[in-house]
């Protein structure tokens, strides 16, 4: 028998039995179960309909208003008010809204709740973005985590696992954006379907942990079940400062069992945009040269990290947003937007132009804070570019990363970000 | 198994029908099924309300249902009539969230490939087949969880089951 990947050994010291082997079916008991303010109140209503008294454990689940937060209409306010009366009635502390939380997978990680070996349960595809913390995250719909708040436990099928081996280090303005759309570009939008994405590879190392987010939270868009990248001293250090509980990396056996192997050398990515309507339609920046833009936007649970409002500043510090050209910025999480506000970032960002906004998930799933009109062209540091994913219909983006992003603010259009003329203050 | 023998008429789309384009998210802060009904497919199709009939049966590409979890497009897809779905693949999460809401999701790339659009269908959902004008299709069988689930009605009565026993 082959030894175990990262997936099959978390699953497996989470699993009823203590194994999971790649293909089988699994009762799971996650360590959180994360809801929002979308999928919440479709589960609690499932959750009562399924005759539970109360959830598992209270201290264990995490309600976040970030979706339609703050309320735009009144459907919305009704909603996120449905989402704090559950959490009041079940004694769920850890719940937030705009003020004291963020978005939903990056506030998870800033309280200290995931790292190294654990499992989360999330009603929102991008929960997969705890993969950057040598955990699981896993995605669900809101009556399977009615089910999780009920019982404390899920069925699945053990996924297979793809090897992406990084090495190297990127070059300038190459994030962990490029690495993600990269691996989206080559396999598909389903081609790791059925599979946990597992990083792993001296590569690592050169990137910070903000841009390991970056890749694990999109690798739902690859078709992921999951992703899980390989813990270091990098990931150790993030959990020292949030608090997440002390425990070792967990790692692959050598002789694990791989479905597929990808290789990917860092330093010769270039930055990738991808094209609408498909996270999978990747090209190099310097191919859409000249594309016209109307919004830019800045943010997400993919790219919302100071990593990428440190990035955005830089690009704009001394530059401003070009006549016709809105420029869209939102922290992830209210200490990200206090510590930018501190590092000056965020008065950089506003003096070159810049909206910058409390975080929310906002416009990204064409929500509220900057939908885009019939006819309009966006590029966005989010995850999906589908037809009418920001707004009408007859709308497009482009996804990219931050200094993509903010590179195209300034010029009006989508250009390599070190082909921008130096500012005027700093010639 | 609820409807072992369902009859509709198809309609066909092709591959990535994401739930972006299902349900749109601007909308995503209704969630009862008669509102949510009218949007359905509003992004991709915006003529479907009004010509699906209950009972019918949707034949697509390949990973339907990808991109965001919002169970939202089901309930959406289920409210409008939609009877069954036979797929070439699809998505994990809405593979769940489907079987989880009593709405058969049937994995059959020769069928979902072959189904003629504005003809009548039969899915046996007991042996997993799909019959369409004397041609006859074998689905990848449901697995045991999957079947239990549709056999108790969905995850709520399958769940309420499990707590009160």
């Amino acid at each position: 028998m082959t030894g175990l990947t990262i997936t099959e050994k978390i699953l497996a010291a989470h699993a009823e039995g203590g194994s999971a082997r790649a293909g089988g079916i699994a009762t799971i008991r996650p360590d959180v179960v994360l809801l929002n303010d979308v999928s919440g109140p479709l589960a609690f209503e499932q959750f009562e309909a399924m005759g539970a008294a109360r959830p598992f454990d209270p201290a264990r689940i995490v309600l976040v208003a970030d979706h339609f937060a703050p309320a735009p209409n009144v459907a919305a306010a009704g909603a996120i008010r449905m989402t704090r009366e559950f959490a009041a009635r079940h004694g769920i502390a850890h719940y937030y809204e705009p003020g004291s939380g963020g978005i939903e997978h990056t506030l998870l990680a800033e309280l200290g709740m995931v790292g190294h070996g654990g499992i989360v349960f999330g009603a929102d595809s991008h929960t997969c973005t705890a993969g950057a913390f040598n955990a699981l995250g896993i995605g669900f719909g809101s009556t399977d985590l009615a089910a999780a708040l009920a019982t404390g436990r899920l069925w699945l099928r053990v996924p297979d696992s793809i090897r992406v081996a990084l090495t190297g280090a990127p070059g300038p303005y190459v994030t962990g954006k490029d690495v993600i759309l990269e691996v989206i570009r080559r396999i598909g939008s389903d081609g790791a379907a059925d599979a946990s994405l597992e990083f792993g590879g001296p590569g690592v190392a050169s990137l910070p942990v903000d841009a390991r987010m970056a890749v694990a939270n999109m690798a739902v868009e690859a078709g992921a079940d999951t992703c899980v990248f390989e813990g270091d001293a990098l990931s150790a250090a993030r959990a020292a400062e949030t608090g997440a509980p002390a425990a070792p990396p967990v790692a692959a056996d050598p002789d694990a069992a791989y479905r597929a192997r990808i290789a990917i050398d860092l330093g010769a990515l270039e930055p990738i945009v991808a094209r609408p309507p498909s996270p999978a339609a990747g090209v190099p920046v310097g191919a859409l040269r000249g594309q016209r833009v109307d919004q830019v936007y800045i943010g997400n649970c993919a790219n919302g990290t100071i990593t990428d409002l440190r990035q955005a500043a830089e690009m704009l510090r001394g530059r401003r947003v070009a006549p016709g050209v809105r420029l869209v910025v939102v922290p992830a999480t209210q200490r990200i937007w206090r510590q930018a506000l501190a590092e000056g970032l965020l008065d950089a960002l506003a003096a070159a132009g810049a909206a910058v906004s409390t975080p929310t998930c906002g416009a990204c799933f064409g929500g509220h804070m900057g939908i885009l009109a019939a006819g309009e062209t966006a590029i966005a540091t989010t995850n999906r570019n589908y037809r009418g994913r920001m707004g009408d219909p007859d709308s497009q983006v482009f996804l990219a990363n931050a200094w993509v992003a903010a590179a195209a603010a300034v010029a009006g259009e989508i250009v390599p970000p070190g082909s921008l003329p130096v500012p005027a203050e700093a010639a | 198994m609820p409807g072992i023998a369902m009859q509709g008429v198809v309609h066909r789309y092709g591959d990535e029908v994401n739930t972006d384009v299902i349900l749109p998210g601007r909308y995503l802060a209704l969630r009862r099924p008669e509102e949510l009904r009218v949007h359905c497919l509003e992004g991709l199709d915006p003529g479907f309300v009004d010509r699906v009939r209950p009972g019918d049966i949707l034949a697509v590409g390949r990973n339907f249902g990808c991109g965001s979890s919002r169970e939202h497009a089901v309930v959406a897809l289920r409210a409008a009539g939609v009877g069954a779905i036979v797929a070439v693949s699809a998505a994990r999460i809405f593979y769940r969230n489907a079987i989880n809401l009593g709405l058969p999701v049937l994995v059959c790339p020769e069928a979902a490939l072959a189904l003629r659009a504005g003809e009548p269908a039969t899915i046996d959902l007991e042996h997993a087949t799909i019959h369409q004008g004397g041609a006859t299709w074998q689905a990848q069988p449901l697995g045991a969880e999957v079947r239990a689930i549709l056999a108790a009605g969905g995850l709520v009565p399958r769940v309420r089951a499990l707590l009160a026993a």
